[in-house]
């Protein structure tokens, strides 16, 4: 994007361009107001939204009657649809919580009348051996479990993307690898002091996630604070796909949350994650502790997925706070509303916390009409194992000879597919987020085939800039 | 729908192993011989390995590593196989049916006898579970060698290599030639002998010290690279090495998943395809040669595995169907597997006439030491050592008097 384009004086600017940011600026670019998306990061979905456990939630364990419980029942609805409609990969494949123990046993019927309190009522208690049928591969000792038919795993990259993207296409600015650093509230408009120079707003909506307390106290405010929550995941091998054949959850009991073993979109299998509170926001590296307890976890769980390759090992960090339920508020007379403390619930809420904004404006007085010149929602490209993906087009490759080029052979990455992600109307700024739009050197080999040839055709592909075309 | 194409004989993988069987079969007057290559040249990884040493065993001269890849090619090519580069085989439709993606579109191959050349790779910092920050400079040597040769990339200014393999003084020799120092070379293994001559003259080229008895327990550096941390495996000690580029090299494991998705059974100590002496998998007709079948031996054994496995599957294509019958050859500590791993009645020994295992510990003057039903039936004593991250190889006349219909066979050392 060239500075022309830059609209430094919108009605509404969105600071984060995580998951919730962007469905929240996607929302209000619908309607007649300007909009800009402020993310500190050099692309979108690039923090806690990329190392989210991806489960599209039903709501059935919130607490009930809290502003979450609502929020993610309502999101996963209206994501749910709109996954159809951009090309969103979701998989439903449903979730079994296990009872390892009496106690865990026990607490069953409680999760089942929780579930019904949130308004989920195809929850169903089984006894181990339908637990075993669903998933045979379990080690020994689980006693039963509880169906909740409606979990379903999505890609939380495409999300965030599609959502951007579709945001961009409305006319939204977006601002990447812009960090807000002061706020000065005025009369009409508040300036947001940035790294790339001022951009002045009549609201502002904090959406930023790990920071959103930082933005929160430039606003003059103290009522929350965030401590980063560190979850570290395993990723095992796509040759084990067929041992999950649905999220196997952990109940939880007295003695602490367990963790989760997961399909994933992408084919694979994920263990985790740990919980450890830290007080670094940027330290997403994983630790010898993490692994020994996953795989410790994990020999009980499903002792047969240790003998797969770990295909990728990450960590993640929620925005956790001293509140138990999102920290959702409107500033009237600061013309600011904040998103805070949305936790990893929020991937699933948030076309509905995107809705609630735009309900929270109008509350307010800023109610704009919806545009009738809206561009269709992008079709995203489908990165999800269970879909036909281009090397298995023969109309595609017809078409095109490079989307029979495959050039990640463990994932089966196309050139067309690079090139189409190089010439996105948000492409990658580095091979992390070609991984995220393409699956390129996500797979087991992690390069030793094709990472140099990947570089190479991201370095061909990559769009010059405005100034290196006005220059030649 | 997708072109149907039948040969005689399809092979997958078109490095050493698979373009000499290729070579082989023509050779030998099969008349239809197709080798699949996904990359856009065949040659395999030696294509992208610009040091010496290949071709003594099967072409005896010394080569460099792409003028060998290009040497057998050009004698496949000669030879009258088809070899179809850019060509992804993708899963199976049938037995020996194959789907492929190719630039041109999606080709069925339905042959009479396949045979997997898909070779190895090496286990990749996330497969060797070693934590810490995800910065970039972290490769394989594959990713080194491709990113140096091919694609002529700078790597860094000071490197350490994890893993003391023949293919880790390969790595040596790559960061030197993109002017990368080695400040630390590290292996978990005990004993300096085990690397041989090889390592005696690459030593010379290493500019840091080798660490034994070492592992690497955390990457540090939030963008690159900037030190690991390393830790004593006897006195625990640990320490901070500081370095912007980490090339993990060796741990070898079989590319096998064609063979798993078709259900082959594999050898579960080296995860490649369980074979017998003639290379034949527990598929009929589907055949298996080179380093996917013994992660790794050098590119010249591999050819020669493909002049081998040519023998078999002219036999399979003239109707021979060899006994089922096989005793399973296992291997004890301190060997994690041997290869081939089924011994039966028939006219070939192994290719090379040689066992092939792996071991774990360093042992000079080795007695090897056959057993079947609890009783000794072969045993030699060989002047080569047995050190980790080197093939050891066994000739063959060991196992003359294993009984095929009896109970499985151990090798092991005295």
């Amino acid at each position: 994007m060239s500075d022309a384009d830059l609209q430094t004086d919108v009605d509404v600017v969105v600071i984060g361009g995580g998951v919730v940011g962007c469905a929240v600026a996607r929302e209000l670019s619908g309607l007649n107001l300007s909009v800009a998306l402020i993310e500190a990061r050099g692309d979108i979905g690039d923090a806690t939204s990329k190392a989210n456990t991806a489960i599209l939630h039903t709501g059935f364990d919130c607490v009930p009657g809290s502003v979450e419980s609502e929020l993610v029942a309502r999101g996963y609805r209206l994501l749910g649809d709109y996954a159809t409609r951009a090309g969103i990969p979701v998989e439903a494949t449903g979730a079994l919580l296990v009872a390892w123990s009496q106690e865990e046993l026990d607490i069953l019927p409680k999760l089942a009348a929780k579930a019904a309190a949130n308004g989920y009522h195809a929850c169903e208690i089984v006894d181990s051996t339908a637990v075993y049928e669903a998933v045979p591969e379990l080690g020994p000792g689980a006693l039963g479990g509880l169906t909740v038919p409606g979990e379903s795993i999505i890609c939380s990259w495409t999300t965030a993307l599609a959502y951007a993207t579709e945001a961009k296409a409305r006319g939204c600015s977006l601002l990447l690898e812009t960090a807000v650093t002061g706020v000065r509230i005025g009369d009409e408009l508040t300036t947001l002091e940035t790294s790339k120079g001022e951009v002045r707003a009549r609201w502002v909506v904090n959406a930023a996630g790990l920071g959103g307390d930082t933005i929160d106290r430039l606003f003059g405010f103290d009522r929350f604070t965030i401590v980063p929550r560190r979850g570290e995941l395993l990723v095992f091998d796509k040759l084990s796909r067929s041992k999950a054949p649905c999220i196997v959850l952990p109940v939880p009991s007295s003695r602490g949350k367990g963790v989760l073993v997961s399909p994933t979109i992408y084919g694979n299998v994920m263990l985790g994650p740990t919980s450890e509170n830290l007080t670094d926001r940027g330290d997403t590296s994983t630790t010898e502790e993490g692994f020994a307890f996953l795989l410790g976890k994990g020999r009980t769980l499903m002792p047969s997925l240790l003998e797969e390759d770990v295909t990728a090992a990450y960590a993640g960090l929620r925005a956790s706070t001293e509140h138990s339920d999102y920290v959702i508020d409107a500033s009237a007379d600061k013309r600011y509303i904040l998103l805070g403390g949305i936790r990893s619930t929020g991937l699933t809420a948030s076309m509905a916390l995107g809705e609630h904004v735009r309900a929270l404006l109008k509350e307010h007085g800023l109610a704009p009409g919806a545009r009738d010149d809206l561009p269709e929602p992008p079709r995203m490209p489908n990165i999800g194992e269970a879909f036909t993906r281009p090397y298995e087009r023969e109309d595609l490759i017809a078409a095109d000879p490079l989307y029979g080029r495959v050039v990640c052979f463990c994932e089966r990455v196309t050139a067309g597919e690079i090139r189409d992600a190089m010439h996105s109307p948000i492409p990658p700024c580095d091979v992390d987020g070609l991984r995220r739009r393409t699956r390129a050197l996500m797979g087991r080999c992690q390069g030793f085939f094709c990472g140099a040839e990947v570089e190479a055709l991201m370095r061909d592909e990559r769009a010059p800039t405005p100034g290196e075309a006005a220059h030649g | 729908m997708a072109d149907l194409l039948t040969p005689d004989a399809v092979i997958v993988g078109g490095g050493p192993a698979g373009l000499t069987a290729a070579r082989s079969l023509r050779a030998a007057g099969v008349s239809d011989v197709l080798v699949l290559e996904r990359e856009s040249e065949a040659g395999g990884i030696p294509r992208h390995s610009d040091h010496s040493g290949y071709g003594i065993r099967d072409l005896h001269r010394i080569l460099k590593g792409p003028a060998y890849a290009r040497r057998l090619v050009d004698r496949a090519r000669e030879s009258g196989a088809e070899i179809l580069t850019e060509a992804t085989v993708t899963g199976w439709a049938g037995d020996r049916s194959l789907l492929v993606t190719t630039p041109n579109g999606r080709v069925q191959v339905d042959a009479r006898a396949v045979i997997l050349a898909t070779g190895a790779r090496e286990r990749p910092r996330t497969a060797r579970m070693v934590p810490g920050d995800r910065p970039t400079g972290v490769y394989t040597t594959g990713q080194l060698q491709q990113a140096v040769y091919l694609q002529h990339e700078s790597v860094g200014h000071r490197a350490v290599i994890v893993g003391a393999e023949l293919v880790s003084w390969s790595a040596v020799l790559t960061l030197r030639h993109a002017g990368c120092r080695v400040a630390l070379m590290t292996t978990e293994f005990e004993s300096p002998e085990v690397f041989g001559p090889v390592a005696f003259a690459g030593r010379a080229l290493l500019d840091g010290p080798l660490a034994r008895a070492t592992r690497v327990v955390r990457i540090i550096g939030r963008n690159r690279v900037e030190a690991i941390e390393i830790e004593h495996l006897v006195t625990g000690q640990r320490r901070m090495v500081a370095c912007d580029t980490v090339v993990f090299t060796g741990d070898w494991v079989p590319d096998h998943e064609l063979a798993r998705l078709a259900g082959i059974e594999l050898d579960r100590g080296h995860l490649g395809p369980l074979v017998d002496t003639r290379l034949a998998t527990s598929v009929d007709g589907v055949f298996a040669a080179g380093n996917l079948l013994h992660p790794v031996d050098t590119a010249d054994v591999a050819a020669l595995d493909g002049r081998h496995v040519a023998e078999s599957v002219v036999g399979w294509l003239a109707g021979e169907r060899g006994p089922r019958s096989a005793v399973r050859l296992v291997a004890e500590q301190p060997f994690g597997w041997v290869s081939p791993g089924l011994i039966g009645e028939y006219r070939q020994g192994p290719p090379r006439d040689r066992l092939l295992l792996w071991s774990t510990e360093a042992r000079a003057l080795p007695t090897v030491v056959m057993r079947q039903g609890g009783s000794v039936i072969g045993r030699r004593t060989l002047p080569w050592s047995v050190s980790p991250g080197r093939m050891f190889r066994v000739p063959w006349s060991v196992a003359r008097r294993v009984d095929p219909r009896g109970g499985d066979v151990t090798i092991g050392l005295s």
